[in-house]
């Protein structure tokens, strides 16, 4: 019964599967009916996307990556000389701390609707991939303006790679190209920066897409539509994403574009949060800035790290524990035992231990921000232990819940 | 039925209002990405106005000063010059300059201020392809092939043979289509010459 | 009578409490004042390189003589920045470093910080300044207006044994009255916010405006949505 579409579309269709693809991701995409807010964040990490390559394909129009001219070309050329260069400036830096809310609320929503569970493991894996990608493309790009933080930063970043034994001090001369980081650092960032990361990003993000399409997505009550269908194969309780899901997403979009100009154009700085106050001098390898904290997404990460001490002078079990708290999600949909995915049907101490999880991720966070003392190194040891504990008793603890009956149909 | 017309009527008009004010939000956030291709504020630093002293220029000298990164003629001419302009026509392309490029107030024979008549600005920019053109002030001068002693002075294009006369006019049959432009200016006193900005001391 | 122009007390272990600067960079009478005082007491010495003199007319709403007369030391082009007067050879000689670009201090430092800096200079004659800071310890800096604020010695108080820098007192009037003098900074601190962000009013009042056009925006598309997910609901 399949309709021959004439004109100009059934041209086109004979060469190249628009209409199909059309079909297949948006029109006859059945997607459950019953996503709530936390569904919108996959839509909103495609919008800051866009932003991020429509602002960065501009600001690298006048940017200039040497390291005589960086700092000038940006807080001179793009923030006073060139017209608008300010707000696309602006778009690009609140758009970088965007990215990271927005895939933290989004990791988030799968983490508690169990959205990495069989089938979508590979939906997951691609995230966590995109994640890892995203972390350095956002490392790589703050280096860029050339200011202090900029620097210093990815000074003590570049020297955790020195850590690593044996190899490690070659290892971070080969990959700042010189003995400090310099011109060769900077041209190598700004590369990778502006080419390739984005091309892995994309490449990756389109791979996420595709695996959960060919799945279909997950929902609150994490039932699977696909078991209950109607007489013509379609989810009773799906609908087509296109229209009713991309007319809510772009309300989802205008609301998160509120906020984001909230921070435009009130408050870029952020509380030198999104732009740190240090990064407003020039880069200088000879002074130190008084306190080196990383970009804000990356304090949770910074402060596992520091929590663990180094064994006989060397920084390397912290850069492995940081490493393996990011490595340990690829495991989650391995670690979790527990067949029911919602968090709605799962056990109240479970609900309470991932409420603890997010607590302790906040308090990493904060605590990745502030200098050290010897309570708050205590205090981000026992996080990071909680960290740890919460992916690694997982198989153990999942085994032993108490679970709620899961219904047949999703509810509204 | 009806109430389903009704409802689809309400549909399109919804999508259509939506459509057109996301279609304007759209227009705006385009506008600064375009405007940034401007010239920045540098750039307009650097092709600022500039200043050109004429108290030494003596007559039939010429000096060159850069503006924008062009080279701008500032020639003296002599009563004699002036006579030629005026007379010597009916070889010229582009008589009147109806189809060049001048300030309006530099639309004239001379192409010059009416109160300084031998002062002629222009810029030295071939409208063929853009090559400089030599002033050749001599009157035995070797590059003027055909015109032989029709030659009065002016200019002459090294790279395809244009020939200009004193006012920055182009010959008749020659690769350049329009005379040599002149670019806004004023006098800001009698020896003080402002390039790049048009002036109403005629 | 001696006046205590600080009388913030010393938060617990960290540096010097800064005092509020109160500046309105909206204000374009104290921010013409500013950046006279900036051209006379700062330009000397620093620079402001990223800044251009034909910005600040158009910003300020001052004319290209006045500020060609005015505020442009070194008689540079109109849509040159702001270069110091002294050379960085010189300065170097001098201070033993080159005075540090303002075109950005005031976002790197904060307002309330240079206010408290400008105004926490003190005599203390173990500097070869002349000068000490309260909330910038021997800075390289003489105090370039002790004339009009006049000689201040610091005031210290006993906390736990320890003699702590509380603030600073005039032991002999300056040329200026304290409340001028008091204006005077917060003018050029007001200047230097501006040239931190020249278009930070702008981009304040275009904000509003945006967040007018997303109020509407959403306002169709919320209708929007509703009337599609009645199918739904």
């Amino acid at each position: 019964m399949e309709q021959k579409s004439n004109g100009l579309m059934g041209w086109i269709d004979a060469r190249f599967p628009a209409t199909k693809m059309w079909e297949d991701h948006l029109s006859k995409y059945y997607a459950p009916k019953n996503f709530n807010f936390w569904y919108f964040f996959g839509s909103l990490a495609i919008m800051v996307l866009v932003i991020q390559i429509l602002s960065g394909v501009f600001l690298a129009m006048f940017y200039k990556p040497d390291t005589a001219m960086a700092f000038q070309s940006v807080e001179m050329g793009i923030m006073r000389d060139v017209e608008w260069g300010w707000l696309i400036r602006y778009f690009h830096s609140t758009g970088a701390s965007a990215f990271f809310i927005v895939v933290y609320m989004h990791m988030f929503r799968g983490l508690i609707y169990g959205s990495y569970k069989k089938p979508r493991e590979l939906v997951w894996i691609f995230g966590v991939l995109i994640f890892l990608a995203l972390m350095a493309e956002g490392f790589m790009g703050y280096l860029l303006p050339w200011g202090q933080m900029s620097f210093w930063g990815a000074q003590v970043i570049i020297n955790l790679v020195s850590a690593i034994p044996f190899v490690g001090e070659d290892l971070g001369i080969w990959v700042r190209g010189d003995f400090v980081i310099g011109d060769a650092t900077l041209n190598r960032f700004f590369s990778l920066h502006i080419v390739a990361i984005p091309l892995i990003l994309i490449g990756l993000i389109v791979a996420h897409i595709i695996a959960l399409h060919e799945v279909g997505s997950n929902n609150p009550d994490g039932v699977e539509i696909k078991k209950n269908k109607d007489e013509n194969g379609i989810p009773k309780d799906g609908i087509p994403f296109h229209p009713y899901y991309s007319v809510k997403d772009i309300v989802g979009v205008i609301v998160f574009l509120m906020f984001f100009s909230i921070v435009v154009f009130f408050m870029p700085e952020m509380f030198g949060y999104f732009l740190e106050h240090a990064n407003f001098e020039p880069a200088n390898p000879l002074k130190t800035p008084e306190h080196i904290a990383p970009v804000w997404y990356f304090t949770p990460y910074y402060s596992v790290l520091r929590a663990v001490p180094s064994i006989a002078g060397s920084a390397f079990p912290g850069v492995i524990a940081m490493g393996a708290a990011i490595v340990i999600l690829f495991f989650l949909p391995w670690l979790d035992r527990n067949p029911v995915k919602s968090i709605r049907y799962r056990s109240d101490w479970y609900k309470g231990l991932v409420a603890l999880f997010v607590i302790t991720f906040i308090i990493l966070g904060v605590l990745g921000t502030l200098a050290p003392t010897d309570g708050r190194t205590l205090l981000a040891q026992i996080c990071t232990i909680y960290y740890f504990a919460f992916f690694l008793l997982m198989p153990f603890y999942t085994k032993f819940e108490k679970n709620k009956p899961v219904p047949d149909r999703v509810t509204m | 039925m009806s109430a389903d017309a009704v409802n689809k009527s309400k549909r399109r008009l919804l999508v259509a209002a939506t459509s057109v004010v996301g279609a304007v939000g759209a227009g705006f956030v385009a506008v600064p990405f375009i405007k940034s291709w401007n010239p920045s504020a540098k750039a307009l630093a650097a092709g600022a106005p500039v200043l050109a002293d004429i108290s030494k220029l003596e007559e039939g000298q010429m000096i060159t000063v850069e503006w924008r990164g062009k080279p701008v003629y500032i020639l003296k001419r002599t009563d004699e010059n002036l006579k030629v302009l005026a007379s010597d026509v009916d070889m010229l392309a582009d008589i009147n300059s109806d189809a060049s490029k001048q300030p309006d107030y530099c639309k004239n024979i001379a192409r010059s201020y009416d109160a300084h008549t031998k002062i002629s600005v222009m810029e030295g920019v071939c409208t063929h392809l853009g090559c400089a053109p030599k002033y050749v002030p001599d009157l035995n001068n070797p590059f003027a092939g055909s015109l032989g002693s029709d030659w009065k002075g002016g200019f002459f294009c090294p790279c395809h043979g244009s020939i200009y006369d004193l006012s920055g006019r182009v010959y008749k049959s020659m690769p350049a289509p329009t005379n040599l432009p002149v670019p806004p200016y004023m006098f800001n006193s009698d020896t003080v010459i402002l390039i790049g900005q048009d002036g109403s001391n005629a | 009578m001696a006046m205590i122009s600080t009388t913030l007390v010393m938060a617990g272990g960290g540096g010097f409490p800064t005092s509020p600067a109160n500046t309105n960079v909206d204000d374009m009478e104290s921010l013409q004042r500013g950046a006279k005082v900036f051209s006379e007491y700062c330009l000397s010495c620093h620079s402001a390189k990223f800044v251009r003199f034909n910005r600040v007319a158009t910003d300020l709403g001052m004319s290209e003589s006045d500020v060609m007369d005015n505020l442009n030391n070194l008689g540079v082009k109109f849509g040159s920045t702001m270069t110091a007067v002294m050379t960085k050879e010189y300065a170097k000689e001098a201070f033993g470093a080159e005075p540090p670009d303002l075109s950005l201090v005031a976002r790197s430092r904060g307002a309330d910080w240079l206010y408290t800096y400008l105004t926490g200079f003190y005599t203390d004659e173990t500097k070869t300044t002349g000068h000490n800071n309260v909330i910038f310890k021997d800075v390289g800096m003489p105090n370039v207006f002790w004339k009009q604020e006049g000689i201040k010695k610091a005031v210290y108080e006993e906390h736990d044994g320890h003699q702590v820098l509380v603030g600073t007192e005039i032991v002999e009037k300056g040329s200026m009255p304290a409340e001028e003098f008091d204006t005077m900074i917060r003018d050029l601190v007001n200047f230097l916010q501006y040239i931190g962000e020249p278009n930070q009013s702008y981009r304040k009042s275009l904000g509003y405006g945006v967040l007018i056009f997303l109020a509407i925006f959403f306002g169709f598309a919320y209708a929007m949505k509703k009337d599609y997910w009645k199918d739904v609901h």
